[in-house]
């Protein structure tokens, strides 16, 4: 069946010129949240334009806000790398004072959601500011280097989780931050992948809808940290929600019992193999040598899909 | 016509706050200054206070939430202590890079560790190198009336810098004074709304700030912090001349108490200010030439202030309740920076005391100008010297 494509604005809140590279996931994340945001704003207050957006330290932050040029066309602001979800609530605040009209867009990448800015996050969510936080998750500390989050997934290279004689790569399980952001029972939780742009922008437009806060995280491949050729971003994006790895789902209010699923197979059997998704990328390229890693990994994921109630198949 | 009422220090502060008319306050408990966001939110809770309060999960939010709503275009109100003021240090330098004018209430109290909740300054003195500007409250009428001076001066668009109003631990923040609280209008008279030119997020014109300075542009950014920090020396006096007329309280940058024939001259800060000037009346009665002088304003630290003062004195005893480890006391040496290309100087000797809420007694200050004596005798003393230390239990 064929995906019905919703409309994309063509209004543009990312402005070309940013730095960043070639093939850059997170860039399309931006681009696209920015136009969700701007139709979501549109239909609820009667303009488009009704949002600004706090952004942590990060890849996305320092290839749009090089003084004296910007790539954003929305009211926009940075402070530090932990604290975009408390300096979003204190615009929130100033906003819900000056009688604006509007939403608040947070955004951090993997390292300044799942690691350092996890608390202010969790002060954001719980204190139900009218804030939508976006993550985009490219998988490691992509503006320093290469180096591991608690986001990064079992078996990657990075930097500082290198394969070696005693080691596989990154050997914990990737935390998952959009199921400690539903714990918190807020309106609306999502996750999404680049890969599927038109769930992706559905998913933003939902969140930036609602009334008190929501949370996406978005999946954004990036290209010298993955190691992969500019033109497979997108690719290695849908691979990982073809092959099962990537969990596409909406949970309202935290009820976990209620998940939505997007993109799942009726039979609960991915037909791709991780390994088509493993392949594409240089971060995964030693685990072809320890089939034991990468079946740790499929394991890992299965356990994922059931806690989240369903039995899958990886191939 | 202005109330007189007897409140904590703390109620102090939250009344200034109340009467400053912030739109935003973002706060966390922390002793001694507990009170403070306490106070407010029943401010609010009672309708008496139209701003929003966010109670935050941690000081490093709440100084997030403050540079947020700032550079949102708001007034902003935070209050904190010791252990919290340092949980905000890295967003401290941010606010002041970013030209926020924020206003911050300090109950002034000691580091860890040990853990100790009691006054000194080591607190506030640690974020000197901000760019937030420091006063420095004597008493309770003093923390009131300094943060609103502190707003006033810090939304002057020749300063545009952040401002923390320190009131020592418990010394002031519980201890309860007679305070006069100004009479609404009036404070709107002399504030008036904040309106930024600088700091908005406003759909209808987007600016970015909190942007990256390439090394092109970095230390032009924090040039212009040092020279909004320069203003601030000019600003500040203004704004003291005009709380003067309006309040008829009479502010300095250091303020002097009988110095003019003095020989030793005890310069301080807070609420020691306050001892200082009843033990100069008993040296006084007993003949001894002494004086008095209680710094109000540290950052900008008063250059020229410290200069006239030090003309007068032969001995320059600096007592501070703070210690930057390998050099003496911070006031010392600023103080020093001050005189060091002047023709004629006093000696200047630093004493480190008080520190962790130890009391500072009359013995201790006795001990000051014997040591202060012998160095105007010309005999050779320390010129940093621990004074009330229990060397029996080291």
């Amino acid at each position: 069946m064929a995906v019905r494509k919703p409309p994309i604005t063509t209004r543009e809140y990312w402005a070309p010129g940013h730095a960043a590279c070639a093939g850059c996931g997170p860039a399309i994340v931006m681009k696209l949240a920015t136009k969700a945001f701007s139709e979501a704003m549109e239909e609820k207050y009667g303009d488009p334009n009704a949002f600004a957006i706090a952004h942590a330290t990060g890849c996305m932050e320092v290839v749009s806000a090089v003084f004296p040029y910007t790539a954003w066309k929305a009211p926009w602001v940075h402070v530090a790398f932990e604290n975009a979800a408390a300096a979003a609530s204190g615009v929130e605040a100033a906003w819900k004072k000056l009688g604006r009209k509007g939403k608040i867009l947070a955004i951090g990448g993997d390292g300044g959601t799942a690691d350092i800015g996890l608390q202010a996050l969790s002060g954001m969510l719980e204190r139900r500011h009218n804030v939508v936080y976006l993550m985009y998750d490219n998988e490691a500390y992509m503006n320093t280097g290469i180096q591991r989050s608690s986001s990064t997934p079992y078996g990657a290279w990075t930097t500082t989780s290198p394969p070696g004689k005693y080691s596989i790569g990154e050997d914990k399980p990737k935390k998952w931050v959009a199921l400690i952001a539903a714990a918190h029972q807020i309106p609306y939780v999502a996750t999404a992948s680049i890969g599927d742009p038109y769930d992706f922008y559905r998913k933003m437009k939902k969140a930036a809808s609602v009334d008190g806060p929501a949370f996406v995280q978005v999946l954004a491949p990036c290209v010298p940290g993955w190691r992969i050729p500019p033109e497979k971003t997108i690719e290695v994006a849908k691979l990982a929600i073809e092959t099962g790895l990537w969990p596409l789902f909406e949970i309202e209010n935290g009820d976990f019992h209620n998940i939505k699923f997007q993109r799942f197979p009726k039979d609960g059997k991915f037909k791709k193999p991780i390994e088509d998704y493993l392949r594409l990328q240089g971060r995964f390229k030693h685990l072809f040598k320890r089939p034991e890693a990468i079946q740790e990994l499929k394991n890992q994921i299965k356990e994922l899909w059931r806690i989240l109630g369903k039995e899958v198949e990886l191939p | 016509m202005p109330m007189r009422k007897v409140m904590k220090g703390n109620e102090a502060a939250a009344w200034a706050a109340k009467l400053a008319k912030p739109k935003v306050v973002a706060a966390f408990p922390i002793t001694p200054s507990t009170l403070v966001p306490e106070k407010i939110s029943e401010f609010v809770a009672d309708g008496e206070m139209d701003a929003e309060f966010i109670k935050v999960e941690s000081e490093h939010s709440a100084i997030s939430a403050c540079v947020g709503a700032s550079a949102a275009g708001v007034r902003t109100f935070t209050a904190t202590a010791s252990q919290g003021l340092a949980l905000m240090h890295e967003v401290l330098f941010i606010a002041a890079g970013m030209r926020l004018p924020i206003v911050m209430a300090i109950g002034n109290r000691a580091l860890s560790a040990p853990i100790n909740i009691w006054n000194d300054w080591q607190d506030t003195i640690s974020e000197r190198d901000t760019g937030w500007m420091q006063f420095y409250a004597e008493n309770n009428q003093e923390a009131l009336d300094l943060i609103l001076i502190a707003f006033k001066v810090a939304e002057d668009e020749r300063v545009l810098l952040p401002a923390m109003v320190g009131f020592d631990a418990f010394i002031l923040t519980h201890t309860v004074e007679p305070v006069e609280i100004p009479d609404q209008e009036v404070v709107d008279e002399f504030l008036g709304e904040y309106v930024p030119k600088h700091a908005y997020l406003d759909p209808a014109r987007p600016i970015t700030q909190g942007a990256l300075g390439f090394p092109a542009h970095y230390m032009e950014a924090r040039y212009t912090v040092w020279e909004a920090m320069e203003n601030a020396r000019k600003v500040i006096k203004e704004v003291f001349d005009e709380f003067e007329k309006k309040f008829g309280r009479r502010y300095h940058m250091i303020e002097e108490y009988k110095t003019d024939d003095a020989e030793i001259i005890l310069l301080t800060m807070g609420s020691l200010a306050g001892t200082l000037k009843e033990f100069v009346d008993k040296k006084r009665e007993e003949g001894v030439k002494i004086g008095a002088a209680k710094m109000t304003v540290y950052r900008p630290f008063p250059i020229e202030e410290i200069r006239a003062l030090a003309k007068k004195a032969k001995v320059l005893a600096i007592l501070e309740k703070d210690i930057s480890f390998g050099i003496g006391g911070a006031v010392f040496a600023d103080t020093s920076r001050a005189l060091i290309n002047e023709k004629e100087k006093p000696i200047v000797l630093d004493f480190i005391l008080g520190l962790g809420g130890r009391d500072v007694t009359f013995e201790n200050l006795e001990e000051i100008v014997e040591i202060s004596k012998k160095a105007l005798e010309g005999e050779k003393v320390e010129e940093v010297n621990w004074i009330g230390l229990r060397k029996e239990i080291l």
